[in-house]
């Protein structure tokens, strides 16, 4: 390289980096600009601030509309799941609860972004709060509020880390011990132990009225099964195959869940309800791939969310009848997580 | 000896002839421009790579809404494919003798799969672009150190490599940091991440175009005689039977086999420590930072005392690592301790390595040799973290740590024995 054109050479790095660089930068100014004037607007829903959780019954989300109150946990009333939101002032990713208490999982951005749950009472403030080993999946709270579980994607740092794999726990919200990891927990498939590496074990749902119980998926080498755990006896015992994200309904009946009809790799999930007591599935009409956690709003009745398009970030809440010819309906617009709190 | 690779950059010799020592009558250290420049190129691509990768797990996830288990499926074979066309890339750039093309069409490849990020929305496209980079970054490593070696003064190579690792890691551990501030800014701004990270890949490939010289390797004399037509692209393994580099091939196999994956070591002080839990994010960049501040003088310790001993003694540090992650200790300095100790047992092996695996290979076999060091590393490595996989289950955590831990205080005395031997045979040929 003569020193002639390696002069010119730099220039044009020179040149490239300046120009590179500013357009980057520019871009990100818009965005940025975009971002606090999207979150500074007025929100595109009728929204107010509420100091405590309503009277029962309420539906409890997380409130994604554009605008002030952006990703705040919010209520409405049951009956009125259109109407004004009380939005409290805690971002969540995920939020469940009862009448006493809510569980809101979050994401603490900074330039060390970390995860935690926290547990907060009806008057919105913190209780307890712990922090997560990955980023928000699933939570549920058992009805009585003495019980949360916590499901979380606990990731590598780099596509050459250890890839995915999920953390399951439950906690008591009385500072009690809790499960730890459920993939410590024993896992019996036909009557044998499974001893596999790559036991995953994810969304957990809690019986009424029992204290011990619950249900989750376990996965392993492939397989997916609906397992019934048992807090005391350390154990999960698997009862259906290829059941993910299982919800109990009220009446203890039926257990909700999505379904893979895809591949592994590339899933698309349907509703469908078992009959626990005959093991009868129903397999509803809902056409889209629905990757929630479904909540029952009464026995005859399911609430999922559904990322909206071409709205990132965004979210509706559908309803749909537990039959298998009914069609999907708006529940709420512009929120995610339902928790029907009665 | 091959250590006499190339003296490109000698010219000027005993530039500060005051060392008045005669034992240490060797040239003063000098830093080639070309190494600068290539640590510059690996300082932007890595703030462009790792940003990405940081988030890439909460994009997938927490915004695309994709399954995650899928992704962690096609990860593994992507660390495959990656490992798989190192060794193909640096026998390309043997062949061809001009190991910057090579590494200039794998930096541009990982530049192109960034363009693809600003239009992914599925799960395949978003594979397709994932794999494309990891592909790139295979072909890149082994061409561009051999543009380190042969750039390099050969007394002075591994604390050249150590320069090189050390402004590779600045963008390694500023990339993550770069991620999150974005983020912290703009919660779903992904789109800016993906536009700053394109812009950082384009100044990196634009530096080494540009700035590093086309410097050829290997014998100057041209194609080898008697290569007929059609046997471009016969690989022939009696390239990798070289005296010396045969035996590091199978040191650094042996304790590939016992280097069990960052992810795990991070996972076991998790497991015992919620402070670990809370500051995740930060045991990556900070066993980068531990990385980048030591591998300059371990780089210089190399070319002391010996390459071979600080690549062995750097696995030390990763054994007293393992037993430090499963002793039942916690909080600050017990963590702090295992980073410290893998950020030391990476800037004592990666680099050297490059350096070890070069100096034991004739130089128009350069690109080959190393590539083939680094993909032995990385599918022993790849075999570890799976087996590893099946330990922590069947064993629990900590015992599994004190088991690869026993195994490996065995395979390093027998990485020593085998690296000697190795060294003598390579004196005697």
């Amino acid at each position: 390289m003569s020193p002639v054109s390696g002069r010119k050479h730099w220039i044009i790095l020179l040149v490239i980096t300046v120009v590179v660089l500013a357009g980057a930068g520019s871009y990100a100014a818009i965005a940025f600009q975009r971002f606090q004037d999207s979150r500074s607007a007025a929100s595109a829903v009728s929204v107010a601030s509420g100091r405590a959780l309503p009277a029962a019954p309420f539906v409890l989300f997380r409130n994604t509309a554009p605008g002030q109150g952006y990703g705040m946990a919010g209520t409405v009333p049951l009956e009125e799941p259109a109407g004004q939101r009380l939005l409290a002032s805690e971002a969540c990713d995920r939020v469940y609860g009862t009448s006493r208490n809510v569980v809101c999982l979050k994401t603490n951005r900074g330039l060390v972004t970390n995860f935690e749950a926290v547990l907060l009472n009806r008057e919105w403030q913190p209780n307890s709060r712990w922090a997560l080993p990955g980023m928000p999946s699933r939570t549920r709270m058992s009805a009585d509020g003495s019980l949360v579980s916590t499901t979380v994607f606990v990731t590598g740092h780099s596509y050459g880390a250890s890839g995915f794999s999920t953390e399951t726990s439950i906690s008591r919200t009385d500072g009690g011990a809790g499960t730890g990891n459920l993939e410590a927990f024993a896992l019996i498939v036909n009557g044998a132990h499974v001893t596999a590496a790559d036991r995953n074990i994810w969304g957990v749902t809690f019986v009424l009225g029992d204290a011990d119980v619950f249900y989750a998926t376990a996965a392993s080498s492939g397989r997916i099964w609906l397992v019934k755990g048992s807090i005391s006896a350390k154990t999960l015992t698997a009862i259906h195959d290829g059941v993910e994200c299982p919800s109990v309904s009220p009446d203890g009946t039926r257990v909700a869940y999505k379904m893979n009809i895809g591949t592994p790799v590339a899933a698309h999930w349907k509703i469908a309800i078992l009959d626990l007591a005959s093991g009868n599935e129903t397999v509803l009409a809902e056409a889209r791939s629905i990757d929630d956690q479904i909540e029952w709003l009464d026995d005859g009745i399911l609430l999922y969310g559904v990322p909206r398009d071409g709205a990132e970030g965004d979210s509706d809440i559908w309803q749909i009848r537990a039959d298998p010819s009914a069609r999907a309906s708006l529940f709420i617009e512009h929120a995610w997580s339902p928790s029907v709190v009665r | 000896m091959y250590i006499s690779v190339s003296d490109r950059n000698g010219g000027k010799k005993d530039a500060h002839p005051a060392v008045s020592d005669p034992a240490a009558r060797r040239r003063a250290f000098r830093l080639s421009p070309v190494i600068l420049w290539l640590g510059i190129v690996s300082m932007f691509t890595d703030v462009s790579s790792e940003s990405v990768s940081a988030v890439l797990p909460l994009y997938i996830t927490g915004f695309l809404g994709l399954s995650a288990i899928a992704f962690g499926i096609l990860d593994g074979i992507n660390q495959g494919a990656s490992a798989i066309v190192r060794i193909a890339a640096g026998w390309a750039a043997d062949r061809s003798g001009h190991p910057k093309r090579i590494a200039l069409a794998g930096y541009g490849l990982s530049m192109v799969a960034r363009v693809g990020f600003l239009f992914a929305g599925g799960f395949w496209a978003l594979t397709a672009i994932v794999t494309g980079d990891r592909i790139g970054k295979g072909i890149r490593t082994a061409p561009r150190d051999a543009l380190i070696t042969v750039s390099a003064q050969p007394e002075y190579l591994a604390r050249h490599f150590g320069v090189h690792r050390m402004l590779d890691n600045i963008g390694a551990a500023g990339g993550p940091l770069l991620a999150f501030f974005i983020l912290m800014l703009i919660p779903n701004g992904y789109s800016t991440l993906f536009v700053v990270s394109l812009a950082f890949a384009v100044i990196g490939v634009a530096a080494l175009a540009l700035l590093v010289p086309n410097l050829k390797t290997g014998t100057p004399a041209g194609p080898a005689p008697g290569r007929r037509p059609g046997q471009v692209f016969v690989f022939r393994w009696s390239l990798l039977k070289e005296p010396g580099l045969g035996r590091l091939l199978l040191a650094a196999g042996l304790l590939g086999l016992l280097t069990v994956g960052d992810g795990f070591i991070y996972l076991v002080l998790q497991d015992r420590d919620s402070f670990a839990v809370q500051w995740f994010p930060l045991l990556y960049v900070g066993t980068n930072v531990i990385f980048l501040i030591l591998a300059i003088p371990l780089g210089r310790l190399a070319d002391r005392w010996g390459k071979a001993k600080v690549f062995v003694a750097g696995h030390v540090a990763l054994l007293l690592c393992y037993l430090l992650a499963a002793a039942p200790l916690g909080g600050f300095g017990a963590t702090l301790a295992c980073l410290v100790l893998l950020g030391a047992f990476y800037a004592a092996t990666d680099g050297v390595l490059a350096a070890l695996a070069s100096q034991l290979t004739p130089p128009e076999k350069l690109a080959t040799g190393i590539g083939a060091a680094q993909t032995v590393v990385a599918l022993s490595r790849m075999a570890a973290s799976a087996g590893f996989g099946v330990l922590w289950f069947t064993l629990g955590p900590s015992t599994a740590m004190v088991v690869v831990g026993g195994c490996l205080a065995v395979a390093v005395p027998a990485a020593l024995l085998i690296l000697r031997a190795g060294m003598r045979q390579r004196h005697e040929a």
